[in-house]
């Protein structure tokens, strides 16, 4: 009996890979954990390894090609007669496809780019495109070259080159001094981050995820915020946190959740959520010199999206600021972080309905430039918030209260709010879809406020 | 999954060696994580299983030795590389494969995925995605032995990476100073994702680290499956009588990646290959069983048939069960 090898998926965002090296020929016996190629996925090269015991047949795709897709046959097994069928071959009738909005997968949005307003640069600025990965990466490394008070420490960020591979590089040009491995001991090394923040150095302190930060969050909240008003001024910590924030793909509850709300109302700290790759670089850069600690929130579907970036030699952006990223007058739509794809989406489909959106990134949480949203408001008269956060006491409740209170007779409608589902996030693909915040619940929630249907 | 014939009575103080059946249960435990595992991978590369997904290839003495050692009633809390210790515990492997693939029949009706496995059926505490949080939760279950005084004894495994956290000692320091009823396995794999043990570790023995705490603690060979029986009943016995806490460090390898995502270059082939040659639990004791006549090629052979059936049910089940009703989305939160 034969049956076919599949293109594996080795990443949880991987659709296609290149078969760098086959590890097997034709008609050679394997056995289950045998090595059978080198597959290069998105982010690294991987081993791929025997599920099934028997000859290796036809090798039906070449070493070195790429594009291959997964779930692709790639190879032939013949199996001794009578053992059971493997489940590869039956069951690629229905491979569930990574949901869309969170694979990160997802093709460059082609919203209405006339009316998306770049960032602010002198006129003439060479602009590059590149990842938010790679924003982040440069940003630590030009502060690092300017300021040798400031290093970075994290479980993996040095030899590995950082679970998520932002820290890429570093270690070869800082050495192990300034960028270093810890132990899996949050607790430990963010109080002991903060300790040498106290004592004038400028760390960096990258989460694997904010999840983890949990473990640590009595440092960052009772030490590093709150020293500076019990000292009297006398002692600040200037101290950048930094990490992926919010849902991941199919990760359940404990690692899929927005601490966004949880520190942006901590006075002390200040907090910022950037969606861009110019607004990571340029945010990064600013947290980095800022004198206070700083939380900074990255996504991790958006680390592997690309935008442009001015090419600078200094390119610093001020903390507290949002920025409106496509201007209009029917109804304003604010968010921050991965929601600002949701807003990108929906004004898309807005815009087909005859709407024109007004969106706002507000890049940073704390603190929150209530101003520029009220502005927004006074022009379209309408609100909608969306996040991936819960829908309590989060960041849409804040700025939805803020408005009531300063914009009150400029609403024709009641604000509204999109939110992630008020439940922890299920690991079930279908239900992981229903509790993320969708494009579909934002544009209903415009038209909602419009009165429209 | 505690076999009378080797656990008489109370089961305190009584040793016979295991029986020729128990012997060959611990092979066939073994071999089904071992295959349901390498299952696990292919679903996954298939996109059938998503997100975060830690395989337990290697290190399947430690959980089935220790398994076998327990008496009805005893518990176990372990971190997310979870599927041996569930399948194990003796749960049917269809409903953890459903759990894999996110649906309505796994054991957390798709709830949870790879890293949340629970049973309460079988005394399984789960399951816990927190590196080292399952450790005060361990020891928290064994003070509820205590208080009860029920006689029964909490395996709490954690990671040789784990066992850096803070409230690891915090756990010791609770459990010798109150006489818990809790026996810590320390499954060292040599890894914590990329870092190495020497990497991270001050102290590498970790069958040390509950000596200022005055906890005991014993090194065992994780690649042997009696080795782990043996030393597992041995120090059962000792919590079950009032001896207080135990930590018992198990020396093992982990032969994948840390998830199916971790491409592993921080360790060569060269060192993979030569433990699963020298060490592999499974082989090595197939071998045993051979030269000691208890098996022949032909049984574990057919061993192995009868497990590749049952696994490979298992996926079937699992790919074609349905997603969990979109209701299910607000139910559980609160009781
Ligand atoms: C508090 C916390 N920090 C970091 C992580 C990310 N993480 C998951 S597993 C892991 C390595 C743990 O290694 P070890 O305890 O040795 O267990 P093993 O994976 O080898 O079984 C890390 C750093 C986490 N889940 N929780
Ligand atoms: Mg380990």
């Amino acid at each position: 009996m034969s049956t076919q090898i599949l293109m594996p998926a080795l990443s949880p965002t991987m659709e296609e890979g290149k078969l760098a090296k086959w590890l097997v020929k034709e008609g050679d016996e394997v056995h289950s954990g045998d090595l059978l190629a080198e597959i290069e996925t998105d982010k690294a090269t991987m081993e791929f390894e025997a599920v099934d015991e028997g000859r290796i047949g036809k090798l039906l795709v070449a070493e070195g090609t790429e594009g291959v897709k997964v779930n692709a046959p790639i190879a032939e097994l013949i199996t001794e007669d009578g053992e059971a069928a493997p489940v590869a071959a039956a069951s690629v009738k229905e491979p569930v496809a990574a949901p869309k909005e969170v694979a990160g997968t997802v093709a460059p949005t082609p919203v209405a780019k006339a009316a998306l307003i770049e960032p602010q640069v002198p006129d003439g600025t060479e602009m590059v495109t590149i990842t938010v990965r790679e924003a982040l990466r440069d940003a630590m490394a030009e502060e690092m070259r300017r300021d040798p008070d400031v290093f970075l420490m994290g479980e993996e960020v040095a030899q590995y080159q950082g679970a998520y591979k932002i820290s890429q590089g570093l270690l070869e040009e800082f050495g192990a001094k300034r960028v270093i491995d810890t132990p899996i001991t949050e607790h430990g090394f963010t109080g002991l981050g903060v300790g040498a923040g106290f004592a004038g150095l400028k760390p960096i302190v990258e989460f694997m995820t904010w999840n983890f930060a949990m473990q640590a969050i009595d440092q960052i909240i009772n030490s590093a915020a709150k020293t500076r008003y019990m000292s009297g001024g006398q002692m600040s910590c200037p101290i950048v946190f930094r990490g992926p924030n919010g849902p991941a793909a199919r990760v359940a509850a404990q690692h899929s959740q927005d601490y966004s709300a949880w520190y942006a109302r901590v006075p002390g700290l200040k907090v910022v959520a950037p969606y861009f790759a110019a607004d990571a670089k340029g945010l990064l850069k600013a947290a980095i010199r800022d004198p206070n600690p700083v939380v900074f929130l990255e996504n991790e579907i958006v680390y592997g999206r690309s935008f442009p970036v001015p090419k600078l030699d200094d390119f610093v952006l001020p903390i507290g600021k949002a920025r409106v990223i496509r201007e209009g007058k029917d109804v304003t739509l604010v968010s921050y972080s991965m929601g600002v794809a949701l807003l990108l989406d929906a004004a898309e489909e807005l815009a087909k309905a005859g709407i024109d959106a007004e969106l706002i990134d507000l890049r940073t949480l704390r603190p929150l430039d209530i101003d520029t949203v009220v502005a927004s408001v006074q022009k379209t008269n309408r609100l909608v918030t969306v996040e991936q956060d819960w829908p309590i006491c989060s960041i849409g409740s804040e700025v939805c209260a803020q408005v009531v209170e300063k914009a009150f007779d400029y609403l024709d409608a009641p604000p509204a709010k999109v939110s992630g589902k008020d439940v922890p996030m299920p690991y079930a693909h279908n239900l992981e879809k229903l509790a993320l915040p969708s494009v579909e619940e934002v544009v209903a929630a415009a038209k909602a406020v419009l009165y429209r249907s | 999954m505690s076999d009378p014939s080797v656990a008489e009575g109370d089961g305190v103080n009584t040793r016979p060696t295991p029986s020729s059946a128990t012997l060959k249960k611990f092979y066939h435990d073994m071999l089904l994580i071992r295959r349901f595992e390498e299952r696990a991978g292919q679903l996954y590369g298939m996109g059938l299983i998503g997100g975060f997904c830690h395989l337990y290839i290697g290190q399947e003495a430690v959980v089935v030795g220790m398994q076998n050692a327990l008496l009805p009633g005893d518990q176990v809390i372990t971190a997310y590389r979870d599927h041996g210790h569930i399948l194990a515990s003796g749960m049917d492997p269809k409903g953890v494969m459903a759990e894999l693939t996110g649906r309505a029949a796994g054991y957390s009706k798709g709830k949870g995925g790879s890293m949340h496995m629970f049973s309460v059926e079988k005394n399984f505490f789960g399951g816990h995605g927190i590196v080292g949080a399952q450790v005060p939760l361990g020891t928290g279950i064994a003070f509820a032995n205590k208080y009860r005084e029920n006689g029964a004894v909490t395996l709490a495994y954690m990671g040789e990476g784990a066992a850096n956290q803070g409230q690891v000692y915090e756990s010791f320091n609770m459990a010798e100073l109150w006489h818990l009823p809790v026996l810590y396995v320390v499954e060292n794999n040599q890894y914590a994702m990329g870092t190495s043990v020497e990497r991270a570790s001050a102290q590498p023995k970790f069958y040390k680290r509950g000596e200022s705490f005055n906890v005991p603690g014993e090194e065992v060979d994780g690649m042997d499956v009696e080795a782990v029986f043996e030393a597992g009943r041995k120090a059962l016995e000792f919590v079950r009588g009032g001896g207080g806490p135990m930590i018992l460090e198990m020396k093992t390898y982990r032969y994948r990646g840390h998830s199916m995502s971790d491409p592993a270059k921080y360790r060569t082939r060269d060192e993979v290959q030569s433990i699963r040659d020298r060490k592999d639990p499974i082989d090595q004791f197939g071998k045993k069983l051979v030269d000691r006549e208890l098996a022949s090629d032909v049984d574990l052979k057919t061993i192995d048939k009868e497990i590749r059936l049952i696994v490979n049910e298992a996926a079937e089940f699992a790919i074609e069960a349905p997603e969990p009703e979109a209701s299910e989305l607000y139910t559980d939160v609160l009781a």
